[in-house]
């Protein structure tokens, strides 16, 4: 039998907005971010932090939302594919998928765009090497990587 | 970006790369999938699920489930058999006597079957209430193995009386014959597709909500072909088929997976239904989804004979196949007529026997998978083709030369009936061994066997039949109340001058919104930009048949077809009212871009009338319209029909398939010494699947397609051990493809336009699973001087040393036989 449990309080920023919500201690990021904050775009795809459908930046570091608890971000900034285009102008990198075709159904490309996005804050001139390596932990049914690996050659040139 | 047409001038947008119109929204994270949407008063419902793979459902105690705040109903699997009738069952005789509810009621037949289903206030609620619900089972023993399941030792569904789904043979030609003129026979004890699903990312996720206030059901739901779901669930339900809605929105991946989640629709209905009508909201977790969606199609071939002439031309095939469902049929046993689309693969040869058989097994029901059905025929065709190759050290190029259907002979009609719109297979060799480079792998290989190193190159040629002809159903089942195809669409100037297209399909990436909108542009001659696509399935649009949905690689013609149609129709309206009201005659009038947007004029004239102007007089201002014209509605809605006839039942002889796209091929792949996992050194996929609408989006498809066939060929599978344990139930075990396992893929592609559809299209999508096809065929080559024959789809690093453990041990799996050639 489940406790009644506590609700904690906690703050969060999150693409650039402060939140301060009382949450269960077992809430998953990813469950703050969809079902409190409504942010939808940030998807859930598997249950052992394999898929990556769910990564976001937490603290200027991809993680995977499914893997941390809302609570870990309280006092944190998080950073989720919502937060990408600015002002409507979609990010350099949205438009690089976008341009090569980079996505099918669309479910794992938000958490792609954040994987992307760390990688070349890190390194602007990935080789395939390390895109493959920096997108591992992102798991695309649709399209076999081709045209994402493009996108992020692409995104690399332009940035 | 647009093409010149030089007849007219006009621009052409198909076959031209148009940008995605749905990437704007999914690009931004502002996708919409049903798990993004919240209703008022949702509950969410979980599943309890049965841990054994067969077990007697002794007693469900709900009642410390019920008692926890927040819970709002338990539904057991005993109730949802009082309030509904089984599923319809596709197959005759003993299929009629399963019956098929979406939760085990007395008993479960494979791991991870719901029993009980709980519904709570929240999603984390109803878990914590699932794991209170008390079953008690009394095991029973497990069959997962199909051969096993054929001795009916232990039975599933003891109303059959029979594990046996389906059985009959294949016939055509003169088998005996071919045999006893045979120049050589091969013989193949056995062969093994293995069992796998190309798992979409996005889970299942429905919401169903009952209606009190217009005793209506409502879905928002991501099944992949909705109009079959609803045929299923309103006799379920004991409801009008009228009184169910459903919509699909976005959908993050099917690849047929999601057609069969119709049964957790229903479980969905009847909890919303016990909560008084309040929406209820099934959200899969992974590990579900693993267990208990559905699997593809598992399929072994015994005693396979092989005849061939003396230039190891195949001229007969003899085999026994059986196929595994799972614990349910479901879609199935289509399947056991669906290979024979490809019957006899890119061959010629045109004596064949198969004995065709399909069990029911105590583990996660199949569904249609990408490639169904044909791929596992394919992939015994091709094994055929490179094991009679290497027994009768015929290059595996040179081999399929003299096998393939030549191009002169499309349309080409196969020995069971099915036609072969077009297709090209040598230029596909050709230009698939000039993307290789196979001159200087050949070159590369020899040396690299001179240092004992394990490298081998392989072809895969395949066929992906698109458009069915439902009529296949009847030689499964003569009562069977389906035949033909059908799709349906509407496109209108809405009350402003929009131009609107809804189609009956429901897109999971595959681009529809915008191959649409290449058609209607250039029908209408505006741009794409101009024209909205409502795509999404919804029964209130009116735009589906019984086969709307989207499977089975057939937009780009029924869909299509479908869309121009409407359009068409549209078109001829519009210049009907144009002509009234510019008082000119239709064949005066041109469509184009003015100034002031898209209009009619009279051709070399200033006299013109924007679309709006004619969207205006029909729905707004119809005073001004004359009688004569008031059937004109600028809302047009068309039918396309296949035109298929009803196969000969007894026969097994008839067309199929409307158009066949093909793929070709090559992978070099080396076997690392140490760890014995393949790995691929170069790899070229080429496709004809003739007209291309839009490039990009058909070379998409064909990476998905072949990272699918690379993932199954080489690391993914679902696994079951003996008593029916799923080992493979979570992504971490099943290991989908991923970024560093994919190879480069060099695409190539030709072009033999289909004469069977309006636009030389055909079907694609699901690529025939050539990557496994190929990939067992580089393995051989890789491996047979070591005496190995590769009889299974599957080959990590961990079988393929067990293969070569056994080398040259026992019996050798497969045999030439040299016979007397007859003078
Ligand atoms: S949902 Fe987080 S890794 Fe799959
Ligand atoms: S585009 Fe569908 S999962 Fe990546």
């Amino acid at each position: 039998m489940p406790e009644q449990e506590q609700m904690v309080a906690i703050r969060v920023k999150v693409n650039g907005k402060e939140h301060k919500l009382q949450v269960e201690p077992r809430l998953l990021l990813v469950e703050l971010l969809r079902e409190n904050l409504d942010l939808t775009g940030t998807h859930i795809g598997c249950d052992t932090s394999y898929c990556g459908a769910c990564t976001v930046l937490l603290n200027g570091k991809a993680v995977k939302s499914c893997t941390v608890l809302a609570v870990h971000a309280d006092g944190g900034e998080v950073l989720t594919v919502e937060g990408l285009a600015k002002n409507g102008e979609l990010h350099p990198i949205q438009k690089a998928f976008g341009d090569a075709y980079g996505l099918q159904c669309g479910y794992c490309t938000p958490g792609l765009l954040i994987s992307t996005y760390q990688l070349l804050q890190r390194n602007a001139n990935p080789s395939e090497k390390d895109i493959r390596k920096a997108i591992a932990g992102n798991t695309c049914r649709c399209t076999g990587y081709q045209n994402v690996f493009k996108a992020i050659k692409a995104a690399a040139k332009g940035a | 970006m647009a093409d010149q047409d030089k007849s007219n001038g006009q621009k052409r947008w198909v076959g031209q790369r148009v940008p995605r119109k749905e990437e704007g929204r999914l690009l931004r994270g502002q996708g919409k999938f049903i798990d993004d949407i919240k209703l008022r008063e949702m509950l969410y419902l979980a599943f309890v699920r049965s841990p054994y793979a067969h077990a007697r459902v002794v007693n469900v105690n709900t009642s410390a489930a019920e008692a926890l705040p927040g819970v709002a109903a338990v539904l057991t699997g005993r109730e949802v058999e009082s309030l509904t009738s089984p599923f319809i069952e596709i197959g005759p005789d003993q299929c009629q006597k399963i019956a098929d509810y979406p939760m085990a009621g007395s008993k479960a037949r494979f791991q991870g079957e719901p029993v009980a289903a709980v519904v709570a206030e929240s999603p984390r609620l109803a878990e914590d209430a699932a794991e209170l619900v008390q079953v008690d089972y009394d095991p029973l023993p497990a069959v997962t193995d199909a051969e096993q399941a054929e001795k009916n030792e232990s039975i599933l569904h003891e109303n059959a009386g029979t594990n046996v789904v389906w059985r009959g043979v294949f016939e055509y030609g003169d088998v005996e014959k071919a045999f006893r003129e045979a120049a050589s026979v091969v013989e193949i004890d056995r062969l093994h597709f293995h069992r796998f699903s190309s798992t979409p990312l996005e889970p299942n996720v429905i919401i169903a909500q009952w209606d009190n206030k217009d005793g209506r059901l409502y879905y928002w739901c991501n099944n992949s072909f909705p109009s079959f779901a609803i045929q299923f669930l309103a006799p379920h339900l004991r409801i009008h088929i009228d009184q169910i809605r459903v919509q699909t929105f976005d959908i993050g991946g099917s690849f047929g997976i999601k057609i069969t989640n119709y049964t957790q629709m229903a479980v969905c209905a009847l909890a919303s239904r016990k909560c008084g009508g309040r929406p209820v909201k099934w959200v899969e977790t992974r590990t579900e989804h693993m267990l208990s969606s559905a699997h593809g199609n598992e399929r072994t071939f015994l005693n396979t004979r092989v005849a061939l002439d003396k230039n190891g031309v195949i001229t007969a095939i003899d085999s026994r196949h059986i196929d595994d469902c799972g614990a349910y049929p479901r879609y199935e046993p289509l399947g056991c007529v669906i290979w024979s689309q490809v019957f006899p693969g890119v061959y010629r040869f045109r004596n064949a026997k198969i004995d065709f058989t399909q069990v029911v097994t105590n583990k996660c029901p199949v569904g249609p998978n990408r490639g169904y059905s044909r791929m596992q025929h394919l992939w015994f065709l091709e094994r055929i083709c490179d094991i009679c190759a290497h027994e009768l050290k015929i290059p595996a190029d040179e081999m399929r030369l003299r096998n393939y259907i030549r191009p002169e002979e499309m349309p080409y009609t196969t020995p069971n009936g099915c036609v072969y719109d077009s297709g090209n297979y040598p230029k596909m060799l050709e230009v698939g061994k000039k993307l290789i480079g196979w001159d200087e792998w050949k070159r590369k290989q020899a040396e690299a066997r001179k240092d004992g190193r394990l490298i081998g190159i392989g072809i895969g040629t395949t066929l992906d039949s698109g458009t069915n002809n439902f009529g296949q159903s009847q030689i499964i089942n003569p009562y069977a109340p389906f035949s033909g195809n059908s799709q349906g669409a509407n496109v209108k100037l809405d009350i402003y001058g929009e131009i609107v297209v809804a189609v009956g399909s429901c897109p999971q990436g595959q681009g529809h919104e915008t191959t649409a909108a290449q058609i209607v542009a250039d029908l209408l001659n505006v741009t794409p930009d101009l024209i909205t696509v409502r795509t999404g399935f919804d029964t209130e649009r009116n735009v589906h048949t019984g086969f709307s949905g989207t499977y089975a690689s057939q937009f780009a013609v029924s869909g299509l077809s479908a869309v121009h149609g409407a359009a068409q129709k549209l078109k001829k309206e519009m210049l009907r009212l144009a002509a009234f009201t510019l008082n000119a005659k239709e064949d005066e009038l041109e469509l184009g871009i003015g100034a002031q947007g898209p209009e009619v004029r009279v051709r070399g004239t200033e006299r013109s009338i924007p679309y709006g102007g004619l969207a205006n007089i029909v729905n707004v201002n119809s005073a001004v319209m004359p009688e004569e014209l008031h059937e004109i509605t600028l809302n047009c809605r068309y039918i396309w029909r296949a035109p298929f006839k009803v196969p000969d039942k007894a026969k097994k002889y008839g067309n199929l398939t409307l158009t066949y796209a093909s793929q070709l091929h090559i992978a070099v792949l080396e076997v690392d010494r140490d760890t014995y996992v393949p790995r691929i050194l170069d790899y070229v996929a080429v496709d004809d699947c003739g007209t291309v609408i839009n490039p990009p989006i058909v070379e998409g498809q064909v990476y998905g397609a072949t990272a699918h066939g690379i993932g199954a060929a080489l690391m993914e599978g679902c696994f079951y051990d003996e008593v029916g344990n799923m080992l493979t139930s979570t992504f971490s075990d099943y290991t989908p493809i991923t970024s560093v396992n994919m190879p480069n893929v060099k695409f190539g592609d030709i072009q033999t336009p289909s004469p069977h559809s309006f636009n030389g299209a055909k079907g694609m999508g699901e690529g025939g699973a050539a990557p496994i096809h190929t990939l067992s065929a580089a393995l051989q080559d890789a491996l047979f001087d070591k005496g190995i024959i590769i009889d299974d789809s599957f080959n990590n690093g961990d079988r393929v040393y067990h293969l070569m453990q056994q080398a040259g041990k026992g019996k050798k799996p497969a045999r030439v036989k040299p016979r007397a050639v007859p003078a």
